[in-house]
């Protein structure tokens, strides 16, 4: 089965999580044999912009050390061989440039989507 | 020989945040009633929703004690589903992710609730006819 995981809210919980819950459980599931990519879109389009990077914070006394690394994990996740798109129209209205984005992200224009997800068994919007 | 259907559903939002919850509750109630075996994975704040401490409160600006309010509780609804497909012969089974359990401390869970992970979700949805994924905002 091949799976395309649509992800549009971007940085939801992110530091109390470490990481964005749903490129983690894309990660996990094609750990388990998954054949499963991601299509980026709305806010989740800033994951691939490059020069990205969570400071450590610190709240009250609690010193948090271990920074999330989103654009880290879509890369990682790319490595793996998943195909990582990324609207188009959104990445134009926040001003991403393909050259200042992830190399193995693709843009992929709303008119193109049709196409795209006749190529999925099942197309999950988280 | 009529074939039995098998449906998997993923969770997300917290109980008492969202209308999804009651909406995907009743969906799964509709399912059962046509008939079909029904598999859901609870992630990050859904393991919540079976949480065996819920209690029902009364509600002073209803102006309603704890029996007139009659404080709906997604444990209890969650329970009566599993019920509900057991009376039917069919199979109702909730995995909640272990590790969202294990960050909320929420382990203490209604009956019939297991732990699972990921690939428990994908393994589900492999063996099912359909997925339909609810996640949250």
């Amino acid at each position: 089965m091949k799976v395309l995981n649509i992800i549009s809210c971007g940085y939801r919980a992110t530091l109390e999580e470490q990481d964005d819950t749903i490129v983690w459980i894309t990660h996990a599931i094609r750990g388990a044999g998954a054949d499963i990519d991601i299509l980026l879109r709305g806010p989740a389009t800033n994951y691939v912009a490059t020069g990205q990077k969570v400071s450590p914070i610190s709240i009250g006394g609690r010193e948090q050390k271990h920074a999330p690394d989103i654009y880290g994990q879509v890369a990682s996740l790319a490595g793996k061989e998943a195909k990582i798109f990324v609207a188009a129209e959104d990445m134009d209205s926040r001003g991403l440039k393909r050259e200042d984005c992830l190399p193995a992200a693709q843009p992929i224009r709303t008119d193109d989507l049709p196409t795209l997800i006749r190529g999925y068994d099942a197309v999950w919007h988280w | 020989m009529e074939t039995i259907s098998t449906l998997t559903f993923a969770l997300m939002d917290a109980p008492f945040e969202a209308s999804r919850t009651t909406t995907v509750l009743r969906l799964i109630d509709s399912a059962l009633d046509k008939g079909c075996n029904i598999n859901v994975f609870a992630y990050e704040g859904a393991v919540y929703l079976p949480f065996a401490l819920q209690e029902p409160h009364a509600n002073a600006v209803h102006g309603h004690d704890v029996d007139e309010e009659d404080h709906p509780l997604p444990r209890e609804w969650i329970a009566a589903l599993i019920d509900k497909a057991e009376g039917k012969g069919l199979t109702l089974k909730w995995v909640n992710c272990g590790l969202c359990v294990d960050e909320r401390g929420a382990h203490q869970a209604i009956a019939g609730v297991e732990r699972g992970s990921p690939a428990d979700f994908w393994k589900m949805s492999v063996g099912s006819n359909n997925t339909l994924v609810v996640g949250t905002n």
